[in-house]
């Protein structure tokens, strides 16, 4: 079993992983559901930033730290395609039933 | 109200199997911070995460960079978009600040770039930060329509970061060494090199990903991209 500060990580971890997943589920808007993806991918940052800092031995292990370090740009990056998609999405069916403003 | 109920049960499953795996995880793995620090001596830098990011799992890292171009023409192949919406002018109080604030972000991005190999950064923070700062400027209306209508410029900043790194990779397969097997005593430099292309090209993805497509002379078709 873990210490009590790590567990609190990692549940809050999966929390933010369930949550994400509830939005994603919800689908109501395509921009909320990016922003779901979004937290699901913090919470996954979340959890190996957690388990990164308690191997054994003081150092933390450095592979999960440069893994969620190039995860976050490479996050953010998909989520300005995701939102260029859901703009381009909102054209395509604004001008298929004619309100496309001019 | 019953249908909001279950709505939420794939989450609350989602999290029970989660917490439940992630408690039921060895307490202190030895994880690979020793066989990092092990090695670390001949990796080039003292900070044994840009170490594991450029040396170690360079591969890895050269693949994120072309995710990152890749995102970027995928957005461009979207939809083009007026570069006269960049060159409002903006409100006086952004302006103003903007004039103090982007040496200072420019300068902190650089400290960024260059303490990674000793301590905490490197081209991904650097390279955020500077984004930030073209995000910025873009809102502030400070960049100049020229600068974004010098398409091939932009395209150049775009994938010297990914050049960059293949060329480093396998400009030291001449030497005799395997694809990024960078050699002895090179390290260090090599990787600042990298880095610095790297962040160029971090930085300058966002700040375009911010525009949100292809940049484009008003009222004209898009120019032609050099193929």
């Amino acid at each position: 079993m873990t210490d009590a500060p790590n567990a609190t990580f990692l549940l809050a971890g999966a929390a933010l992983f369930a949550l994400g997943l509830r939005g994603i589920f919800a689908g109501v808007t395509p921009l909320r559901q990016i922003i779901a993806v979004n937290v699901m991918g913090n919470g996954v940052f979340l959890v190996f930033i957690t388990l990164a800092a308690r191997v054994a031995g003081g150092r933390p292990d450095p592979v999960p730290q440069a893994m969620v370090l190039t995860g976050i740009v490479v996050a953010v990056c998909a989520t300005g395609l995701a939102l260029t998609l859901a703009v381009r999405h909102r054209q395509e069916q604004n001008e298929r039933s004619g309100t496309s403003p001019p | 109200m019953i249908r909001r109920t279950i709505g939420w049960l794939p989450s609350a499953l989602a999290f029970g199997v989660l917490s439940w795996a992630l408690l039921d995880l060895p307490a202190n793995p030895p994880g690979l911070a020793d066989a990092a620090l092990r090695s670390l001596e001949r990796s080039g830098v003292a900070n044994p995460v840009t170490a594991v990011l450029l040396n170690y799992r360079g591969y890895d890292t050269l693949l994120e960079v072309a995710v990152l171009l890749l995102a970027i023409v995928a957005v461009w192949s979207l939809q083009p978009i007026s570069t006269s919406s960049v060159a409002e002018p903006a409100a006086p109080i952004l302006s103003s600040l903007l004039r103090s604030l982007l040496p200072l972000l420019l300068l902190t991005s650089g400290y960024l770039l260059w303490i990674g190999a000793f301590a905490p950064g490197g081209a991904f923070q650097g390279g955020a930060l500077l984004g930030g700062a073209i995000v910025l400027m873009l809102l502030g209306g400070l960049f100049r329509r020229r600068l974004w209508q010098r398409l091939a410029l932009l395209q150049a900043s775009l994938w010297v970061g990914l050049a960059v790194f293949i060329g480093v990779g396998m400009g030291v397969m001449f030497g005799g060494g395997r694809f990024l097997e960078y050699p002895n005593g090179h390290a260090g430099n090599l990787i600042l090199l990298i880095e610095t292309a790297a962040l160029l090209s971090i930085s300058v993805t966002l700040g375009a990903l911010f525009f949100g497509g292809r940049p484009s002379l008003d009222g004209e078709p898009p120019p032609e991209a050099n193929p």
